[in-house]
This record gives C-alpha cells, sequence and structure tokens, in this order.
C-alpha cells in the first residue's frame, strides 16, 4: 500500500537516513524501534513530506513517483490519506477538542458541518473524551491532548496512521491510556506505523517490527520472532538492553 | 494658587480637550488601523517568504524605522510640495505616522506569527490544511493573541506621538494647549493640563487592553452550542 525505497536524508554533513525500504501493507501494525538519533522519526517525517528526502521513491496505492520530484499538490493528495500523530501532540491551541477533529473534516474535505460534527464526536468518543469536547488543550492533561490529537488524525479515515513516540512526553499513567487507545484502533484493523521506545506496545500490539541503528534499518521481522529469536547481533544488543530492569 | 490660574485652568480645560477627542483621537486611531494594515502585509510576506517582497519589506523597515518620526513629517509636509504634491496637514500627518507605525508593527506582527508553534503548522498540513487556510485559521487568530500587548503599547505611543502633529500646523491637543499658554503667559500650567489630558486617554487605553487580554485566553470550555 505504502513503500519508500532507498530513502536518503542529510541534516548538513549529518546523514540520518542511508538508503532506508521500508514498506507498509494494509491493516499492519508496525512498531519502528531504535535508539534516538537511529533516523526513525526523520523516516517519518520524510514519508509524511514534513522533510524533503534527499533521494528515494514513493509508493502510496497507486501513485509512484520519485521523491525529491513529488509537487506541492501532490503532497496535499498524498497527506489527505495519512494521519500524523506527534509527540507533542501539536493541537490548535485556539479550538476546542470538538474544534480540533473537525478542521480535517470540515476544513480541508469540505464535509457538511452537521455530518462532520457527528463523526468528530464519534472519534472523541472513541478516545473516550466526548466529554471534554469544548475544552481547550490548556485544560487538559498530556495524555488527554495525546487523545484528542489521535481522534483528529482518524477522523478522515486516513489509510494510514503515523505515530512518532506519541507516548514519549508522558507519565506512565498517561502513558498506558493513549496506548490502550491505539491498542484499540490496532483490533480495529486501522494500519498504524508507530516510532516508539514502548517495548511492550511492539511485542504485544504490532504485528512487525523495524529496528534501526545509525540510518538504516538492521532487522525486521514478525514482532513474535523479532523478540523470540533476533538474529542480527546489533539487534540482540538493543534488546538486552532494553530488556534489563534496574536494579539497585 | 490664584484665583486667575484656576479660572485658566478650568476654562481651558475643555478647550484643550475638544480637539483632543476631535483631532488628536481620529488621528491615532486612523494611523492605527492605516499601520497595522502596512504592518500585517510586510510582515505576512516576510513569514511567507515571498521573493521580492521579502527584501522590499527588510528595505521599508529599515527606512522607516531608522529615520526620525518627526524628520519623516517634514518630509511629506514640507518637502512633497517641491515636488509637486501638496497635502492638508491632516493626511500628511496620517500618512507619515501611518509608515512609520508600518515599520514597528510588522516587527511586532513577524515576532508574533513565528512565536506559534511550528509544530502545529505541521499538525495542520498533516490533515489537510492548505497555506492560507493554516495561516487563517491556525496561526494568525493564536499571532493575534501574542501580538496584542505589544500592540497596544504602540498604540498608547501613537497617541502621544500625535502631539508631533502640531509641528506641522494640525490643530490638535498639544497645538491648542501652547496657543493657549502663549495666551496666558502661564505655561507651567497649561502644559501639566495637556499631559494630564493625555493620561486621560491613555488611562482609558489601559482599561481597554485589560478587559480584551482577559477574553483573549483559550482556557475556560467553550459554551456548549444548540
Amino acid at each position: 500500500m505504502l513503500e519508500v525505497k532507498n530513502i536518503h536524508k542529510k541534516f548538513g554533513s549529518n546523514e540520518v537516513l542511508k538508503g532506508v525500504d521500508f514498506k507498509v501493507e494494509k491493516g499492519s501494525v508496525i512498531a519502528v524501534l531504535g535508539n534516538s538519533g537511529s533516523g526513525k522519526t526523520t523516516l517519518l517525517r520524510c514519508i509524511s513530506f514534513l522533510e524533503q528526502a534527499d533521494q528515494g521513491e514513493i509508493t502510496f496505492d497507486d501513485f509512484q513517483k520519485d521523491i525529491t520530484a513529488v509537487t506541492r499538490k501532490e503532497i496535499k493528495e498524498l497527506r489527505m490519506k495519512m494521519g500524523f500523530v506527534f509527540q507533542g501532540y501539536n493541537l490548535f491551541r485556539n479550538k476546542t477538542a470538538l474544534q480540533n477533529v473537525l478542521e480535517g473534516l470540515t476544513a480541508a474535505r469540505k464535509i457538511s458541518v452537521k455530518a462532520a460534527q457527528k463523526r468528530a464526536m464519534e472519534m472523541l468518543g472513541k478516545v473516550g473524551m466526548e466529554n471534554r469536547a469544548n475544552f481547550y488543550p490548556d485544560q487538559l492533561s498530556g495524555g488527554q491532548q495525546q487523545r484528542v490529537a489521535i481522534a483528529r488524525a482518524i477522523a478522515y479515515n486516513p489509510e494510514v496512521v503515523l505515530f512518532d513516540e506519541p507516548t514519549s512526553a508522558l507519565d506512565p499513567r498517561l502513558t498506558g491510556e493513549v496506548l490502550d487507545v491505539m491498542r484499540k484502533l490496532a483490533d480495529e484493523g486501522t494500519t498504524m506505523v508507530v516510532v516508539t521506545h514502548e517495548m511492550e506496545f511492539a511485542r504485544k500490539v504490532a504485528n512487525w517490527v523495524v529496528y534501526m541503528e545509525d540510518g538504516v534499518i538492521v532487522e525486521e521481522a514478525p514482532s513474535k520472532e523479532f523478540f523470540a529469536c533476533p538474529k542480527n547481533p546489533k539487534t540482540m544488543a538493543f534488546l538486552h538492553m532494553t530488556d534489563s530492569d534496574y536494579s539497585i | 494658587m490664584s484665583e486667575r490660574l484656576a479660572q485658566i485652568l478650568i476654562s481651558s480645560f475643555t478647550r484643550i480637550l475638544i480637539p483632543g477627542i476631535k483631532v488628536t483621537i481620529p488621528l491615532t486611531l486612523i494611523s492605527f488601523v492605516l499601520g497595522c494594515t502596512i504592518a500585517l502585509f510586510l510582515a505576512v510576506v516576510q513569514t511567507a517568504n515571498i521573493k521580492g517582497l521579502k527584501q522590499f519589506s527588510r528595505f521599508y523597515i529599515w527606512v522607516f524605522r531608522g529615520t526620525p518620526l518627526i524628520v519623516q513629517l517634514f518630509i511629506i509636509f514640507f518637502g512633497l510640495p517641491s515636488v509637486g504634491i501638496v497635502l492638508d496637514a491632516f493626511p500628511s500627518a496620517v500618512i507619515a505616522f501611518a509608515l512609520n507605525l508600518g515599520a514597528y508593527n510588522a516587527e511586532i506582527f513577524r515576532s508574533a506569527i513565528q512565536a506559534v508553534p511550528q509544530g502545529q503548522t505541521e499538525a495542520a498540513y498533516m490533515i489537510g490544511l492548505n497555506y492560507p487556510q493554516t495561516m487563517l485559521r491556525v496561526v494568525m487568530p493564536q499571532a493575534f493573541r501574542i501580538a496584542f500587548p505589544p500592540l497596544f503599547n504602540s498604540l498608547i505611543g501613537l497617541t502621544k506621538d500625535t502631539s508631533l502633529a502640531s509641528s506641522i500646523t494640525v490643530v490638535e491637543l498639544f497645538t491648542t494647549a501652547q496657543q493657549i499658554a502663549a495666551r496666558t503667559y502661564e505655561p507651567f500650567a497649561l502644559y501639566c493640563e495637556a499631559a494630564v489630558i493625555y493620561l486621560m486617554i491613555c488611562t482609558v487605553l489601559t482599561w481597554i487592553q485589560n478587559y480584551f487580554e482577559k477574553k483573549l485566553v483559550w482556557n475556560t470550555p467553550a459554551p456548549v452550542k444548540g
């Protein structure tokens, strides 16, 4: 459904992505793991054109093109089929939870206000935020804001939802409430790409795991297989490091 | 205080206040609205990074911030007639104040637009909004909130700066005070009186600012519609 090939990206002289091939099948839940600086967020941002890749190719359904040659209009059309959830939520602070969700339906997709309102309330219900519909982001906790942000990203039924470290700014309890919502979406068959440090999520919810290091994909495998018998020594080292509990 | 001085102060109060209301306030408001329009244009073409217009913007701000307001007033009112452009005193003052304020407020608007977190712009693009929609629906309302206190600062500053229009023969608040001071030989009392009237106008402006600043926050639940 969505595929990028040979993605390269440099920031100045720092090469962050060194030829990444990445593929998303419909209905899959992919966890992208890796240490900070491994390039996983940059990969997500290149796919969504928030960063311009230096080289590569993108395929989305029947659209296929050199990723550096995609026009502004095509970017907009591709984004119409994507949802994006940010680490910092990025809710519109001048709009209520409901208005945040409505925006993509009414302003961007010209859906009638009545239909959009119904849909937006449904989405807020799905993330357990219907009783906060008229609250502004500043009045919500981080976990609540992220749930609204998820509702905003799924409201227009995108083909794939990209999550960029959605729980990294949250404490464990709030992380739990956001992960619950994401698990629910996964169970409903939403196609998801999740850049995360949550190993439990990768283990239990994702059905495919990608491990990145130094701008390349080191290993990828079905979730069970990835955790049960990692093949690359780098992956083993990473899993060992994240597995070991702190004992003081 | 002598009885004569008290008489002068009382009778001159309304004579100074009336041109204050009829000239100083309109001069301030018209110049401010025009100046903000210029400023908004200058700020938007800079943040939208429009080639040519962005450079023009920087040049404009450089010129009008870098030269004294009174010199700009003199060039427009006394200078332009020698190249065949003759304007009345009041429109000359409006033009000078608007052009000058445009440069200062452009920087207020630009910094306010840039202060809205970039992440919200990215989020707007990702849900499918285009650039104008993102600016109008997400960035501008928040930028306006950020710009509001410094804009009021500039409005209050302008209110007092309009007294410079007295130097190009506009009969406003300060000109009137000058005339009465000259006639009565009471400069100390009359100029203090003018100062008090400016202070009154600016006090009202401060109240208005405080009122709207409290309204312009997004931290109470919106009323439920329907």
